[in-house]
């Protein structure tokens, strides 16, 4: 054991003294595995970094928020033709359903619509308008940079009043101050009663609340009718995350009452749930991920390739010096051992050399807002990844010259 | 004492189809601190009995006993043992690392014999005193002149303190004034109790040994001790 370490340290500075005494030639083969873990380190943190805002996209729907809706939002099992010939999901559903429900601390009907606002010069095309009522406020975890959402008033009267998300209101009002102001939608006035805080996360698009726009429900059926999805979809908010199942059994209940399902029809609505979309979003992530690896995997192949050739050219160039250390005493292994060792210190400074781009790299990527976070994992990935592609590739090489004839190699020129 | 025991050896090379018998039957015994000179044209086996001496290479047929060890039936791993323990090897061509000082030349048979640092970096500047080129450690071998480079060879040689010195030709590169140097250093080394095996194809060089073993065709012509020793001088040139 003490003669294993012993000659492993010895490996080590024989490997060493090599790679110093051909610099040009480690310095290239180094590349190939520098490019093959940066784009591996890089692509990792990359999909991890897609993951994470997804999560936190995802969370905005709120764990204990159900969705009732026409539409089913996630699953595939049902066919999209009876999706399309489901009746729609009017106010009156919602009315009955907000009477008989007892369970939900908060409901609220939304309608989507995408409508260009305007305020004086300055235009935000196609933003999601969303109709809903006071209660929304309560489905949601919305917070106020600047006033309040509808009152029970405004909303029941369908009063020109409008909650802008903090993108919508950066563009409308760059200077800030937007509250009170009139903003046109459609050429209907609209007062600013609110803004909403960021909320930060870029992966929802017009999903996210920072690019809504929120408007009493009446208002839309009032000058929007022909725009609106015809549909409505009734937000359900649970007490907490343990009782969504409850909630959500009562909602079925209630919906197939309010529909007038008979015990042998199928649901003719979706109740839709933050998990629906996880799983979704974590088969997506799946992909990338393993797509990802693939082609960076790929890239780490061809230097592996890269090392293993030179380890070749190599070994053939040092016969000589192969055929004099064993005239001295070098055994099979110890031969075996140094040139091993050799690959996997040119793979492993390439490696550290490529974790280093990589994480200026992701420092350069982060200035565009995306996500990016080198991890410990990632670190850890990559020494694993660079000593065992230096210890793979350079097995073969380093076997051909531990099998070599001493009397052959001494006399190569 | 006995120090290699050889017996009807005989060694023959596969070359395409052919079977070339490069050693046919020989038979030797080399005592302790003998310095012995192989002589022979070229073809006549006498490298092919060197690295069977040397254990680079086993014999087809036949008994080799170094030390009462049959070597003719070890593995590569047995052999490099013995290589690195007791054969002290000097080559025509020096074969020293290109890259690497003198001292770490030396250092190497130490360590691969699992010596730690600092004793192996001890006894390796001593050869390298013992052989004259106490003030050359950190040169590299291109920055040597011959003869100085044929020392650092004898000293690693040397350092491991081994049975039998193996040396091929080791005169054939130098020119003459160098190569008296180094054969007034195998004569000291000689003169200290090692055993010397001489391999070179000039009877000049050759009578510096005791005994001279000529071979031709694969076979032992003579085997006679010599009488008109050649003792040689030191020489100024000695501090080259």
């Amino acid at each position: 054991m003490k003669l294993f370490f012993f000659e492993v340290k010895e490996g080590l500075f024989i490997s060493l003294r090599a790679i110093r005494a051909n610099k040009i030639r480690s310095v290239l083969t180094t590349l190939g595995i520098i490019i093959g873990v940066t784009s591996v380190v890089l692509m990792s943190t990359a999909i991890r970094g897609i993951d994470d805002a997804f999560q936190t996209g995802v969370s905005s729907l709120g764990s204990d928020n159900l969705y009732i809706d026409k539409w089913e939002w996630f699953n595939r099992d049902v066919p999209f033709w009876e999706l399309r010939n489901r009746k729609n999901l009017t106010m009156e559903h919602f009315e009955k359903f907000k009477e008989m429900a007892k369970l939900p601390i908060a409901v609220a009907p939304t309608i989507f619509t995408p409508i260009t606002i305007k305020h004086e010069e300055r235009t935000v095309e196609f933003v999601f308008i969303v109709g809903t009522t006071h209660d929304y406020v309560f489905t949601n975890s919305l917070s106020f940079a600047d006033g309040r959402f509808m009152n029970e008033l405004e909303s029941n009267g369908g009063r020109n009043v409008i909650v802008l998300g903090s993108e919508i209101a950066k563009k409308l009002f760059p200077n800030g101050g937007g509250l009170n102001n009139d903003v046109k939608l459609k050429g209907k006035k609209y007062r600013v009663i609110g803004i909403l805080e960021e909320q930060g996360s870029w992966v929802m698009g017009n999903f996210n609340p920072d690019n809504q726009a929120f408007v009493p429900i009446e208002s839309v059926f009032k000058y929007f009718q022909e725009e609106f999805w015809n549909s409505i979809t009734i937000n359900v908010r649970a007490p907490n995350s343990q009782s969504i199942d409850a909630v959500k059994d009562e909602a079925v209940e209630i919906m197939r009452k309010i529909r007038g399902l008979k015990y042998n029809e199928r649901n003719d609505f979706s109740i839709n749930q933050q998990s629906g979309l996880l799983n979704e979003i974590n088969s997506t992530v799946g992909v990338i991920q393993i797509a990802g690896l693939l082609i960076t995997g790929l890239a780490l192949f061809v230097g592996a390739i890269g090392i293993m050739n030179i380890m070749f050219v190599s070994v053939k160039e040092r016969t000589k010096e192969i055929g004099i250390r064993k005239a001295i005493g070098a055994k099979n292994r110890t031969i075996l051992g140094q040139f091993i060792t050799e690959a996997a210190i040119i793979c492993l400074i390439g490696g550290m050399i490529g974790l280093f781009i990589a994480i200026i790299g992701g420092m350069i990527i982060k200035q565009f807002d995306f996500p990016v976070t080198i991890s410990a994992e990632a670190v850890i990935l990559a020494v694993t990844i660079s000593l065992m592609t230096g210890i793979l590739s350079g097995f073969a090489p380093a076997y051909k010259a531990s099998k070599m004839d001493p009397v052959d190699s001494l006399r190569y020129e | 004492m006995n120090i290699i025991t050889i017996e009807h050896i005989a060694k023959i090379y596969q070359v395409g189809s052919e079977e070339v018998h490069a050693l046919r039957d020989v038979s030797l015994k080399i005592n302790q601190n003998e310095y012995l000179a192989i002589m022979g044209p070229s073809g006549s086996g006498k490298s092919t009995l060197m690295n069977m001496l040397g254990c680079l290479d086993t014999p087809t047929n036949g008994l080799y006993l170094f030390k009462d060890k049959n070597v003719s039936l070890m593995n590569d791993n047995d052999l490099a043992n013995i290589r690195n323990k007791e054969i002290g090897f000097v080559f025509q061509t020096f074969n020293l690392l290109p890259r690497s000082d003198s001292l770490h030349n030396v250092e190497l048979p130490l360590i691969y014999a699992g010596i730690p640092k600092s004793e192996r970096r001890e006894r390796a500047a001593e050869a390298l005193e013992n052989v004259g080129l106490g003030d050359r450690m950190h040169h590299k071998p291109n920055e040597l002149s011959g003869g100085q480079r044929q020392r650092v060879a004898i000293a690693r040689a040397l350092v491991s303190n081994p049975a039998i010195i193996l040396a091929d030709e080791p005169t054939g590169n130098l020119d003459s004034k160098t190569g008296e140097d180094i054969m007034h250093l195998f004569h000291e080394i000689h003169e200290t109790g090692n055993t010397i095996i001489l391999v070179t194809h000039e009877e000049y060089i050759a009578e510096h040994a005791k005994r001279i073993v000529r071979l031709r065709d694969g076979l032992i012509e003579s085997d006679e001790i010599v009488a008109n020793r050649f003792i040689p001088k030191k020489n100024g040139a000695s501090k080259v």
